[in-house]
């Protein structure tokens, strides 16, 4: 009987398993450390990814310094130097006092409109995403499969070729350019990928678990309730990351469904942004586009490794 | 008559107890699929046709029968700033496909090999993709720009005659839109072929080094093959986000300089909302769902044939 302390050796002196650099754990960090730190191997490897990180934080850094200057010292100095006199009046006229048109109060405004556009928006589409998930995994009927195939084909139009008919369907309705309008719009295309997830996830529950409430007398709703949902929060917060982060970040439906007054954040930093009059302020436009940013990014790295679990699974199952 | 009556009676009563009629089964299921089956039928099924069909007609303010053949479609494909979205799109597509699949493939293993602070690299290369096009775009507008971005500052480095200014040169400025595309879409390559490589099993590398075949090797002749699936879906799903490229060009040269980045969505946005010329819209939106069936149309057969051959 080997000890795991003499496993761990022998495998630390196989000589493959040296040379490939020890993959054989691909489950994650596990198992044994690779020897020596500073081989050649381990050089190009971490020097690749710094490189790599880089080019991807670079962005982010210019934003960032751009964003605590002064306008004089943007004019004078270097794009990635950080800020010798740091300003945080950029910020607050971003947030307060920047104008779009006549509006003269900020990118404030377009932040509640994002908001409450955001709120209901998630609610319902997650809501009927998740139910229709688990109509196609556990009730199909006669035609669910040709339903699940047109959503799926769905995501692959271009919103571009349905944008006008629904805008007509909205007004007789009587919602366009009301804020359930919009709601509807992010339901219907938020549709395909969490029915999808919704649909995958809910097919991944043991069916002797679905057999067993239905003998046990548990119905559509009962099942859906107290059994796949406790059993689905993860599937649920994947979710609800993908829609607030689409939805945030949604322009195109902003500026069609909506009207000026009610114009979403993204839609309105355009405006401040690419406004042609006045004297271009750099420093404002960054703070505002980070501001814009805020959300998601906040969504992005408080939820870390469910975000990354959630896109790849929706994606390499479907 | 007194005899077939009560078998009469039984038979649809049994029918009855063993399976009610279709229609009535499981009524709540169907109730809560209405919504499900309303935005399949009605949205994407008869909005599409609709604008399919109305792209054959004189629409011009407000969408109007009178139908005039392919008139709409003559005068599209005889517009240069049509022909201009075309060519662009075609350019931004191909390479953006070509370049975060290979940057994102090529990440994907980089991580794989047990990096210490995986974690990091991985949250760093993400995270351009929970930003917005719009947000992408603006970024990338500051850093090219020239007399402050990346041209100023090679050029204050001494190096007078550098000149780096894609968003103001009409051959150039669909790469400075690839630039920023690249860094918002590869994290999600990368995210996603790091799963396809994870889901691999542990034998076939355990195999492969038993056989002492080089982990390069090992990745060209078993690991892609065997993400064939992994590879398929990313691609279409990088290929139908192409298609709909259009906040990012609206954020960062909103189509110029003088209609040298326009791209189809925004053709079709500009010709609908701006020129309150429906028609055209119409027939250049129908040309992209064009695209697109050409796009899945040999995925589909491709999928179909290989799980004939599996």
């Amino acid at each position: 009987m080997a000890e795991p302390a003499t496993l761990g050796t022998v495998a630390a002196v196989d000589a493959i398993k040296e040379r490939t650099g020890g993959v054989g754990y691909l489950e994650g960090p596990r198992g044994g450390r690779p020897r020596r730190v500073l081989t050649a191997h381990n050089v190009v490897l971490y020097g690749t990814l710094l490189v790599i990180a880089a080019y991807f934080l670079l962005p982010l850094w210019v934003m960032l310094v751009t964003s605590f200057k002064t306008m004089d010292e943007i004019r004078q100095g270097n794009i990635f130097a950080p800020p010798t006199e740091f300003t945080i009046f950029p910020w607050i006229k971003a947030w307060a006092q920047a104008c779009t048109g006549i509006n003269c109060d900020g990118l404030s405004r377009g932040f509640w409109n994002s908001v409450y556009i955001l709120v209901p928006s998630v609610v319902v589409s997650i809501a009927v995403a998740s139910v229709s998930g688990y109509t196609l995994a556990n009730w199909r009927f006669k035609g669910s499969e040709a339903i699940f195939t047109i959503l799926i084909l769905g995501a692959f139009i271009p919103y571009q070729v349905m944008i006008y008919p629904i805008a007509i369907l909205l007004g007789k309705v009587g919602l366009f350019g009301s804020l359930w309008g919009l709601v509807v719009v992010h339901t219907i295309f938020g549709m395909p990928l969490n029915v999808l997830l919704f649909r995958n996830y809910f097919s991944s529950v043991p069916e002797e678990l679905f057999k067993a409430a239905r003998v046990d007398g548990a119905g559509f709703w009962g099942i859906f309730f107290r059994i796949m949902l406790p059993m689905s929060l993860p599937i649920f917060v994947v979710s609800m990351i993908i829609q607030i982060t689409g939805i945030w970040n949604d322009f195109l439906f902003g500026v069609i469904y909506t009207s000026n007054e009610r114009y979403p954040m993204t839609v309105q930093l355009n405006n401040i942004v690419n406004s042609v009059q006045g004297t271009k302020e750099y420093n404002v436009n960054m703070a505002a586009t980070l501001l814009t940013g805020l959300v998601p990014l906040a969504v992005y790295f408080a939820s870390g490794k469910l975000f990354v679990r959630g896109i790849a699974a929706g994606a390499v199952k479907g | 008559m007194a005899v077939t009556h009560p078998a009469e009676v039984a038979a649809p009563d049994a029918a009855r107890v063993r399976r009610p009629s279709r229609l009535l089964r499981n009524i709540p299921a169907k109730i809560a699929s209405i919504p499900m089956v309303l935005i399949a039928l009605v949205i994407f099924v008869g909005c599409t046709a609709w604008t399919v069909f109305y792209s054959f007609t004189k629409s011009g303010m407000l969408p109007r029968l009178q139908f005039v053949g392919l008139d709409q479609y003559d005068r599209l494909w005889s517009t240069p700033k049509w022909w201009t979205s075309i060519e662009n799109l075609a350019i931004y597509g191909v390479l953006s496909m070509i370049l975060t699949m290979a940057l994102g493939f090529f990440l994907a293993t980089l991580l794989d090999r047990k990096v210490r602070g995986e974690d990091v690299f991985r949250t760093i290369f993400l995270y351009p993709f929970a930003l917005s096009f719009i947000v992408t775009g603006l970024a990338w507008q500051w850093i090219l720009n020239p007399e402050f971005g990346i041209q100023a500052v090679v050029r204050s480095l001494g190096w007078e005659g550098f000149s780096f200014d894609p968003l103001h040169s009409r051959e150039l400025v669909i790469y400075g839109i690839l630039i920023a595309g690249i860094w918002q879409g590869t994290g999600l390559v990368m995210c996603i072929m790091l799963a396809g490589l994870r889901g691999i099993d542990e034998d076939i590398w355990k195999a492969a080094r038993v056989d002492g075949i080089p982990t390069w090797k090992t990745y060209t002749h078993v690991v892609i093959p065997m993400m064939r699936p992994v590879f398929v879906t990313t691609l279409v799903l990088v290929a139908s986000g192409v298609i709909k490229l259009y906040d990012l060009v609206k954020a960062q040269t909103d189509g110029g300089p003088g209609g040298a980045s326009e791209v189809p969505a925004k053709y079709v946005m500009d010709s609908m909302f701006g020129a309150q010329n429906l028609g055209q819209g119409f027939a250049a939106s129908t040309m992209m769902l064009l695209s697109v069936v050409i796009i899945l149309i040999p995925w589909a057969y491709l999928e179909f044939g290989g799980k004939k051959r599996g």
